[in-house]
């Protein structure tokens, strides 16, 4: 973090825009590096010093003891069965709010974002009054797996939908209609002409679900519960934390936030992709969303910067 | 045309699409406002004016008040440091940013609680110093941050790349320095990019409780947000409790919703 001089100076450089107003780009980047620090970084390499403390050895008996191995499968496979239905009906969403024109379509697009909104435990009682055992719908599904899959489906509803509606927006409806008036069925035209243009966006959406899925904590907790056969890994954690087994909880901790670093680099990844594949003129699939995790767009806008600001 | 011109599939997608949501979205939204008012309205009223519950909200709203500023600040520098100051460090500032969204809220918790513990790196010193992290507000404070962290660079960032630097680049020409181009210039032109990022920190902090469980302790009328007050309450069995106070934060997300409603239409327009 050496002071750049030339950046020191109030008045800009002509021709460069706005510099950080008031400080250099070298001070700048030095209080952006010191809070990145002590807020993110370095939280997290002391987790993972806690994590190896008893060596490569125990870190291992801590992951794979059958508890924690239980919990890591149980989080994996809801998170595979979440991202699956999430691409099918998250597709036929977005397809329904940009194809389809019905009363209150308005309402609906805005209400998608509900559960990035909405605190996650409050998902969970709400979760468990409609899905319990005073089910109004007579449906009684709390405190099982299915429960924790349920959960997470309402907690990763909008990355999909978000992800895809961009491009459903963008897409070339002349292709389809060629396809069409040469005899093509629905089907075909979806397979052949849709999917491949909006797989950019429902792989990145895909991925954002899944990271979010895989570190789910408070929608799983009242609704699903830490059962030993309905225990995610956020909850077995918790659980060894107040049982006072850190390294443990810091063993399994890592393991997520590993996965977690896999299926970021996956979306930026995907995202060159959908960038590259609009740039050869091979479609109109663009990468539309940043990498919002918490936050796709509230409407369907289409960025056409991508996220990709961090590498020029 | 296309694949939607049958009108017998366009109803099939429509029904299984509105079908899906009306479960999934639209039944839990509705079910929150009948259970808290299903036995009257003095239970709800009575958690959330009880001394805890009262607290509880003080405390959220203290959440608001330290961390939405902090990160709207930092968001909206680093942003201007990622799009205006080219540098091959910027990717990795770029990754590191995008962290908190990917990583379990447990996890950011265990974090902090291993950083600032009795054993942890910082703990000991603070603890001779008689600064308290865990198990008070600056923990709680923290973990906001630390979960609430990329809400305003990302928003900021397309809009700045959007905006150009030709208005800039005028105002300096002009004689304006670099803090009165900021304020007259690039701000305006961004502020409902940054508006959009402050609501979706702020819709984030209010709910927040996985990382905030781990390092308050979740001790009531002392460490508990609205958040963590609604589990006390469940595992209390004070149904009614949990769900007044549901009730206040399901408000407070709808708020949410619909000021990201209106300002995604100001950005577009």
């Amino acid at each position: 973090m050496s002071a750049h001089p030339a950046s020191a100076t109030s008045a800009p450089a002509p021709r460069a825009g706005l510099r950080l107003p008031g400080v250099g780009a070298g001070l700048g980047r030095g209080t952006v590096g010191l809070y990145l620090s002590l807020i993110v970084l370095l939280p997290l390499a002391a987790l993972t010093a806690q994590a190896f403390e008893g060596g490569l050895g125990t870190f291992w008996d801590q992951v794979t003891s059958p508890l924690a191995i239980a919990s890591l499968k149980l989080t994996v496979v809801a998170s595979l069965i979440v991202v699956v239905i999430n691409a099918i009906f998250g597709t036929i969403i977005a397809w329904i709010l940009v194809r389809d024109d019905f009363p209150g379509k308005a309402a609906v697009n805005a209400v998608i974002d509900l559960p990035f909104a909405l605190p996650t435990i409050v998902a969970s009682l709400t979760l468990l009054a409609l899905y319990g055992s005073d089910s109004p719908f007579g449906i009684d599904i709390a405190f099982t797996r299915t429960a924790v899959v349920v959960a997470l489906l309402f907690v990763t509803l909008p990355f999909v939908v978000r992800a895809v509606q961009p491009l459903l927006i963008e897409m070339d409806r002349e292709m389809e209609e060629a396809a069409a008036s040469l005899g093509a069925s629905g089907f075909t035209i979806f397979r052949r002409i849709i999917f491949p243009n909006l797989l950019p966006g429902l792989a990145a959406g895909v991925a954002l679900a899944f990271a979010r899925a895989l570190g789910e904590f408070g929608s799983v907790l009242i609704f699903a519960g830490g059962l030993p056969d309905t225990q995610v890994s956020s909850v077995f954690i918790r659980q060894q934390i107040e049982s006072g087994n850190e390294v443990g909880a810091a063993a399994v901790s890592v393991v997520l936030l590993v996965a977690s670093l896999l299926l970021l680099a996956v979306v930026s990844l995907i995202q060159r992709w959908g960038n590259r594949h609009e740039r050869s003129g091979g479609g109109t699939g663009l990468v539309g969303m940043s990498l919002d995790l918490g936050a796709p767009r509230g409407g369907a806008r289409n960025s056409e910067e991508g996220d990709d600001d961090g590498s020029r | 045309m296309g694949v939607a011109n049958n009108s017998g599939s366009r109803w099939g997608l429509r029904a299984l699409g509105l079908g899906y949501l009306s479960l999934l979205l639209l039944a839990p939204l509705v079910m929150i406002f009948f259970k808290a008012f299903e036995d009257g309205l003095a239970a709800p009223i009575d958690a959330i004016t009880s001394p805890d519950g009262l607290h509880a909200l003080k405390l959220t709203l203290l959440m608001v008040a330290i961390s939405v500023p902090l990160n709207t600040v930092f968001g909206v520098g680093c942003a201007l440091l990622l799009v205006r100051h080219k540098w091959k460090g910027n990717a990795v500032i770029d990754a590191i940013i995008n962290l908190p969204f990917a990583i379990s809220p447990i996890v950011i918790g265990l974090s902090l609680f291993l950083l600032y513990g009795t054993d942890g790196w910082f703990g000991p010193v603070l603890a001779e110093a008689g600064i308290k992290i865990l198990f008070s507000v600056p923990g709680m404070v923290l973990a906001s941050i630390f979960v609430s962290l990329p809400f305003v660079v990302r928003e900021t960032v397309p809009v700045l790349q959007e905006i150009g630097t030709e208005q800039e680049q005028a105002a300096s020409t002009l004689g304006a320095n670099a803090w009165q181009t900021f304020w007259r210039v690039t701000l305006p032109a961004i502020r409902w990019g940054v508006a959009y990022g402050v609501v979706l920190t702020t819709a984030r902090v209010l709910g927040e409780f996985g990382a905030v469980t781990i390092v308050s302790g979740s001790i009531s009328g002392q460490t508990q947000t609205l958040p963590l007050f609604v589990e006390k309450q469940f595992a209390n069995f004070n149904l009614p409790g949990a769900y007044g106070a549901s009730i206040l934060l399901a408000l407070l997300a709808l708020t949410t919703l619909l000021a990201m409603n209106v300002l995604k239409r100001k950005e577009d327009a």
